[in-house]
């Protein structure tokens, strides 16, 4: 496992880079002429299409409802419920202007950002340690490392709770910046240990013949070199921190400190038959900043997903 | 001219002896125990010491605000008696069961579909990945809106085509429940799937099946010992998460039913969350989160093997 050979890694980014742009299949371009038009209707983009509708629908179904007025949200017999013909931002502009939900949205930045920060500085340095320094017992750490990925926040989440209560840390955000990065470090610590490796051996033998230390290896030498690979790390922790919930619901109680998962589940859900409109409102103004980012990195996140099982 | 310079370097800078601290500064063991240091101290603190913690709370009785006594093994012994924590484990193995393989086949399916060659494939392949960016807890909310029992579209769509008379209680009854959860989950699982496997599908050279259709092989054969022979290593790894992450589920169960109706649709997660935190039974709950633990154990060891198993697509030797 860890002792694949370099190469191996380097083929299969190219690969994976080539996954969203479709740059390297050549695989169904290569004999695609030998099936007629009818058969791919049937066989290729009938179930496609079918798959894709049920993956998109509740994205569709959330944004729409975000935009109804609130009659036409219960009546779903006078108008086509498929559609609005008076769209109104109502229900946004309360959410943002008449709930604390833009403190939830700056606490979940706030904390996914910290909380991934120091996760990656702590990943750079483990996984250059590992990859290149390798100390006695490298192997066995790495090891560690990746059983500590296999462990779910479900079953710490209980003794976490007294641990953080101990350490004083109880209902502030610092309870979720630092333990996030247990969540966070495992990964992207084996992510980063990937694309170090591909990184030639011979550009650190030459600086070290011109009597460069280690930290400078790793800054000038190494880092410039895996931006990719951080690039990749720092937007995929950040997504994992603002998806976290079982910590953020144990580990905060006033309302002020919650993050946006947990204040929407916690504070729109009381009985009122017109919630649903904010809760909407509320749960797609959540997912947009992540939406966006993916939009400009699909790439990193398609490696950093890929990535840190393959190596 | 040359000489001179080289004398004048020279002199500059005489020749230090080389002190221990230099030695150490140089030692491997040294350094790679400082650059360990950050990761290893949040690994500590907060993973290795709560897991332990874990397991010794689950011998106490301890209470929130309220430190407890060991009691040895009267948690699990409450639990082996308890009908609803029976249920959850009921639960948790159909829901991981069911969900899992559910999630692989339309995942692996996914997966072919999307390696073909279309018009717009990278639009396509980009946003069959949104439900997996979107945060858990925001599609579990649209799901709950989707589920209502009285506005749900599906049951509205379902009612015009004349499939239905009277609307599908989602949420309410007991295996109805069981299943919508299981869909919310599929849903949420089949990208990370199918991206992940489709990423294994674009290593295979074109070559072989080029090879194979010229020997006049069926679709069906060329899949049976192509694709699925270079896949099963990266399905091993994949598959894993997949059921660690589906048996320790919470978010989603605990947005939509929060284990109801009447306990029927806890987890283990959810009832150790409920156990622990709002009834306040810390040594119980932790007993519930331990007896988990053999569950992921047995998944860590066919990930090992499976990882394992990729010495031979590299070249090596088999295990």
């Amino acid at each position: 496992m860890t002792d694949a050979p370099a190469a191996a890694p380097a083929a299969s980014r190219a690969a994976k880079t080539g996954l969203i742009r479709g740059r390297a299949d050549v695989a169904g371009e290569g004999m695609a002429y030998l099936e007629t038009v009818p058969r791919r209707l049937v066989t290729l983009y009938l179930p496609l299409s079918l798959i894709l509708l049920v993956l998109l629908f509740p994205f569709y179904w959330m944004a729409l409802t975000s935009i109804k007025p609130d009659e036409q949200l219960l009546d779903l017999e006078r108008i086509n419920p498929f559609w609005t013909p008076t769209p109104t931002l109502k229900h946004i502009t309360k959410l943002l202007f008449e709930t604390n939900y833009p403190s939830w949205l700056w606490n979940t930045m706030f904390v996914a950002i910290a909380a991934t920060v120091l996760s990656i500085v702590a990943s750079v340095l483990a996984a250059y340690a590992m990859v290149r320094l390798r100390f006695a017992g490298a192997q066995w750490v790495g090891a560690a490392i990746f059983l500590a990925y296999l462990i779910p926040p479900s079953i710490l989440f209980i003794p976490l709770s007294t641990v953080v209560y101990q350490y004083g840390l109880f209902d502030t955000p610092f309870a979720l910046i630092l333990t996030y990065p247990t969540i966070l470090i495992p990964f992207s610590t084996w992510l980063l240990m990937g694309y170090f490796k591909t990184i030639p051996y011979e550009l650190e033998e030459c600086a070290l013949i011109d009597g460069a230390s280690r930290w400078q290896i790793m800054s000038k030498i190494i880092l410039p070199l895996a931006v990719p690979g951080l690039i990749s790390a720092f937007i995929f922790c950040f997504t994992l921190c603002w998806n976290e919930f079982i910590y953020a619901l144990t580990f905060i109680s006033s309302t002020h400190n919650k993050t946006v998962p947990v204040a929407i589940v916690n504070e729109f859900t009381d009985g009122d038959i017109y919630r649903w409109g904010s809760l909407m409102a509320g749960a797609l103004v959540g997912s947009l900043p992540l939406v966006v980012l993916y939009a400009f990195f699909v790439e990193h996140y398609v490696s950093a997903m890929t990535g840190a099982i393959k190596e | 001219m040359t000489d001179l310079a080289v004398a004048a370097r020279g002199a500059r800078r005489p020749i230090r002896a080389i002190t221990a601290w230099d030695r150490l500064k140089a030692n491997r063991n040294w350094l790679g125990a400082w650059y360990m240091l950050p990761a290893a101290a949040f690994l500590v603190l907060f993973l290795a010491y709560p897991l332990l913690l874990g397991v010794w709370l689950s011998f106490t009785d301890t209470r929130i605000g309220q430190a407890g006594e060991f009691v040895g093994l009267e948690n699990y012994e409450w639990l082996w008696g308890d009908s609803v924590f029976w249920t959850s484990v009921f639960n948790t193995l159909l829901y991981t069961g069911v969900a899992s393989v559910v999630k692989f086949a339309v995942g692996l399916y996914l997966a072919l579909l999307l390696n073909r060659h279309m018009p717009f494939k990278a639009i396509i392949r980009a946003v069959v990945l949104i439900p997996f960016i979107v945060p858990t807890v925001l599609s579990a909310i649209a799901f709950w809106w989707l589920y209502d029992t009285q506005f749900s579209i599906v049951s509205w769509t379902l009612r015009k085509a004349g499939l239905i008379a009277t609307n599908i209680n989602f949420l309410g009854d007991v295996w109805n429940a069981r299943w919508s959860t299981i869909f919310a989950n599929i849903w949420r699982g089949v990208p990370f799937i199918a991206i992940t496997l489709l990423a294994g599908l674009q290593t295979i050279s074109p070559s072989l099946y080029e090879a194979a259709t010229i020997d006049g092989a069926r679709p069906w054969q060329m899949f049976r010992h192509i694709t699925y022979p270079l896949l099963t290593p990266i399905i091993a790894v994949v598959m894993t998460f997949s059921v660690l992450f589906t048996f320790t589920d919470f978010q989603l169960i605990w947005v939509l039913t929060r284990g109801g109706p009447v306990n029927a649709t806890h987890l283990m997660a959810t009832l150790s969350y409920q156990r622990a935190i709002l009834g306040s039974y810390l040594g119980e709950g932790a007993a519930i989160a331990t007896a988990m633990i053999p569950f992921l154990l047995a998944a860590i060891l066919i990930s090992w093997f499976g990882l394992q198993r990729r010495k031979w697509q590299q070249g090596g030797r088999d295990d």
